[in-house]
């Protein structure tokens, strides 16, 4: 096989395995259908502003459960605005915990949004590697002159 | 993030649909700009509703359809959707990532036409021409039939509650069915250009609304109804589902300041506050010079100087000593959208009535209103309609589409201030801000004569109500009186109070440039209340009417044509409510 038909193997079966691990779901896919010709950068420009919302919200999270006295109101709009972003690449475990997160902000359980943060952390770490390699992925097959496959 | 600025459509229907979204996230944004363009839609993007708000403002008819996320940071998405609604009249989508029914129960009772969740799909925003579509029909039957289809309606619908839920929701009541019992009942009503009207609007003029108000009043708030509001309101060319739907924003504003007003009150004391970060020269500095014209048909309004767009010349003035308030309160600025037309400047025989010109530019011209964060522009006056007209012309309440165009109220409205300060002589004082054109009202040295109340005439001619005249006599005598009410008070309460009287005239004044001056009448508490209502100047708690002061904010409209009776009162009422939306949002008495 040679390298393009190598790459764009390797693109496939990761991008299968993501969607089946639960990292992304039928969003990115939506996002990727989005993208054309006219558009070429559009799901790296999207998943950047993820990423950049994705930063300061965790900041801003860690701050405010750092607080004294914590206002769960604040930390839940911070965890509902985690919940839309992450919604709009389809990061769905990330996703996932946010709805745990909002859960334990209601009953203002201190332990459990500490717990729910750094699972936050972690799957958002997660997701990000997995979408940087994507992008890689999807960098060197252009490079060889391929053509990126067509998840849809 | 402005696409620019959208030309009326040439392609099909729905293509070209002119969408504005607005959501803070910007990868949502990004995807929903992209989504909507793949519709062949023409997008324009905003990621802050005050932005959104002033965008939608400079161009009025710009956009036919508004898309916002309900959670976002500089304000509620519910009360961008409100504000929207009020002023611009055009259809609005929620949407969120949140689809608890609670929620989505508020948008719609907000007024919204849907609600989508995120993730959103292609499919769903395919669709969302119908909403355009069928506010449009609505508009034009509304125009093209009223007494007719109102019986209909009644003996189809019973309860008033429910036409209007089902005005509201879009339902075609009335289908083609009496259309051709429509066109014999066109007489008195004049209408305009509505059989062309693609998009014909019922302009709540001050005056209107003013009927309204008083309507409501007469029924008791609670027991009103589209058909007796409007049975009450005798104006011929008005449709029981005009009434309904405005009774509805109403509604949602009423409880809404009521709401505000409860929290506020509960902080008590004056809060000296922004004010005086508000307004830096701590008087009325305002931009433009109101040249108040006394005019004794009543009816002016205060045209909010300072808007260079406003073609008319209406020049406000306003005293800068004069703190204690100036009247330009009832200057409402015209930026509102379309939402109601407004009436034909061109009937107005006004020799100062200058065809408008969109109010967009007034907005513009407000920004310096900002005092504390952004301003939203006032369009709060838009809920009192518009300028008044003179009792001698022939005001006919245009329904027209794209009224935006309307000649900024100011023109008609002669509006006659009453400078607390004695000296009659308006000093022409450009306002410092960076206004290029001045309203031009002018205000005649006969001011002086306070005692002889009138001078303000916010109200239009006031005809239907004398609401207005009657306003402006207790208007100007309240201010006027050396003594007291509410100047004295004021000065001697609350310096801050004061400040934001000031700031909020200004901000008044700015808006009425638009000429949307609706009579100010409220009592000395009630003013500052008014004007402080969505802010959290409690102040107004102290003031005279601290008790009632709950009550005169939400309840403005309902207390009003008893306020404007008392002489003694002022009432802002609908500048003030309409002004309410910008303010309480912002925390701004601009209206």
């Amino acid at each position: 096989m040679d390298v393009v038909s190598q790459l764009q193997r390797q693109f496939v079966d990761f991008t299968t395995s993501l969607y089946h691990e639960g990292f992304l779901d039928d969003q990115f896919t939506q996002l990727q259908k989005l993208q054309d010709e006219s558009n070429p950068e559009f799901v790296a420009e999207v998943v950047s502003f993820f990423f950049e919302d994705s930063e300061n919200l965790l900041n801003n999270l860690a701050n405010a459960l750092q607080q004294q006295i914590v206002d769960y109101n604040q930390v839940d709009a911070h965890v509902h605005q985690f919940k839309g972003s992450s919604s709009s690449i389809g990061a769905q475990r990330v996703k996932n915990v946010c709805v745990a997160f909002r859960n334990f902000c209601e009953v203002k359980n201190r332990d459990g949004c500490i717990r729910c943060l750094q699972q936050l952390k972690h799957e958002y770490s997660l997701v990000k590697s997995k979408l940087e390699t994507l992008f890689r992925l999807e960098q060197q097959i252009l490079a060889a002159g391929g053509t990126i496959p067509s998840m849809a | 993030m402005e696409t620019g600025f959208s030309s009326p459509r040439t392609d099909a229907f729905p293509a070209g649909l002119r969408v504005l979204v607005v959501d803070d996230d910007l990868a949502w944004l990004r995807i929903l700009e992209k989504m909507l363009k793949k519709c062949s839609y023409e997008v324009t993007t905003c990621c802050l509703a005050i932005e959104a708000l002033d965008l939608l403002r400079e161009r009025k008819d710009g956009f036919d359809i508004v898309i916002s996320d309900v959670n976002m940071p500089d304000m509620d998405g519910f009360k961008l959707l409100e504000h929207v609604g009020l002023e611009m009249d055009l259809p609005v989508i929620m949407m969120s990532v949140d689809g608890e029914t609670s929620r989505v129960m508020r948008g719609v009772q907000h007024g919204a036409c849907d609600y989508l969740l995120k993730p959103i799909r292609m499919k769903e925003l395919r669709n969302i021409w119908q909403h355009v579509f069928r506010k449009r029909i609505h508009e034009v039957r509304d125009i093209e039939s009223h007494e007719g289809i109102d019986e209909i309606q009644m003996m189809r619908y019973g309860s008033d509650q429910f036409d209007d839920w089902h005005l509201l929701s879009g339902h075609d009541l009335t289908s083609g069915k009496k259309r051709r019992d429509v066109d014999s009942k066109h007489d008195d009503k004049d209408l305009g250009d509505h059989s062309s009207a693609k998009k014909a609007r019922v302009v709540w003029t001050v005056d209107l609304h003013q009927k309204f108000v008083k309507a409501v009043n007469q029924m008791g708030f609670d027991k009103v109804g589209p058909k007796k509001i409007l049975d009450l309101m005798n104006v011929p060319w008005l449709t029981r589902e005009n009434v309904a739907s405005h009774l509805q924003k109403y509604r949602l504003y009423l409880s809404r300041l009521q709401k505000e007003n409860d929290l506020k009150a509960s902080f008590g004391g004056i809060k000296q506050s922004d004010s005086s970060s508000k307004d830096p020269a701590g008087n009325l500095s305002l931009p433009n010079s109101i040249k108040m014209q006394q005019n004794d048909s009543a009816s002016g309004i205060y045209g909010m100087p300072g808007n260079k767009t406003l073609p008319q010349s209406v020049d406000q003035k306003i005293h800068e000593s004069d703190l204690k308030g100036i009247v330009s309160l009832s200057v409402m600025e015209t930026k509102k959208a379309p939402i109601h037309d407004i009436p034909d400047p061109s009937k107005v025989s006004s020799s100062r009535m200058v065809p408008n010109h969109p109010f967009g530019q007034l907005e513009q011209e407000v920004k310096y209103a900002r005092f504390n964060s952004s301003i939203p522009k006032q369009y709060a006056w838009s809920q009192v309609p518009e300028v008044q007209f003179k009792q001698e012309h022939k005001i006919h309440h245009r329904v027209e589409n794209g009224f935006n165009h309307l000649p900024l109220p100011g023109l008609q409205h002669h509006v006659q201030v009453d400078f607390i300060q004695p000296t009659p002589s308006v000093s022409s004082r450009p306002f410092n801000k960076e206004r290029e054109k001045p309203a031009s009202i002018e205000i005649k040295p006969s001011y002086n004569n306070f005692s002889s109340h009138q001078t303000i005439q916010v109200a239009p001619i006031g005809t239907a109500t004398n609401l207005f005249p009657v306003q402006s006599e207790s208007y100007a005598i309240s201010f006027h009186t050396p003594a007291p009410t509410l100047t004295a008070t004021l000065s001697m309460k609350n310096h801050g109070l004061n400040q934001i009287f000031v700031n909020e005239l200004e901000s008044a004044q700015r808006n009425l440039i638009s000429g949307n001056c609706s009579g100010f009448a409220s009592s000395d508490g009630d003013l500052i209340s008014c004007l402080l209502q969505g802010n959290s100047y409690a102040t107004n708690v102290e003031l005279q009417n601290k008790e009632s002061f709950n009550h005169n904010c939400p309840e403005l409209f309902v207390e009003t044509p008893t306020c404007l009776n008392d002489a003694q009162r002022f009432d802002y009422d609908y500048p003030w409510e309409s002004m309410e939306y910008p303010v309480i949002d912002q925390g701004l008495f601009i209206v």
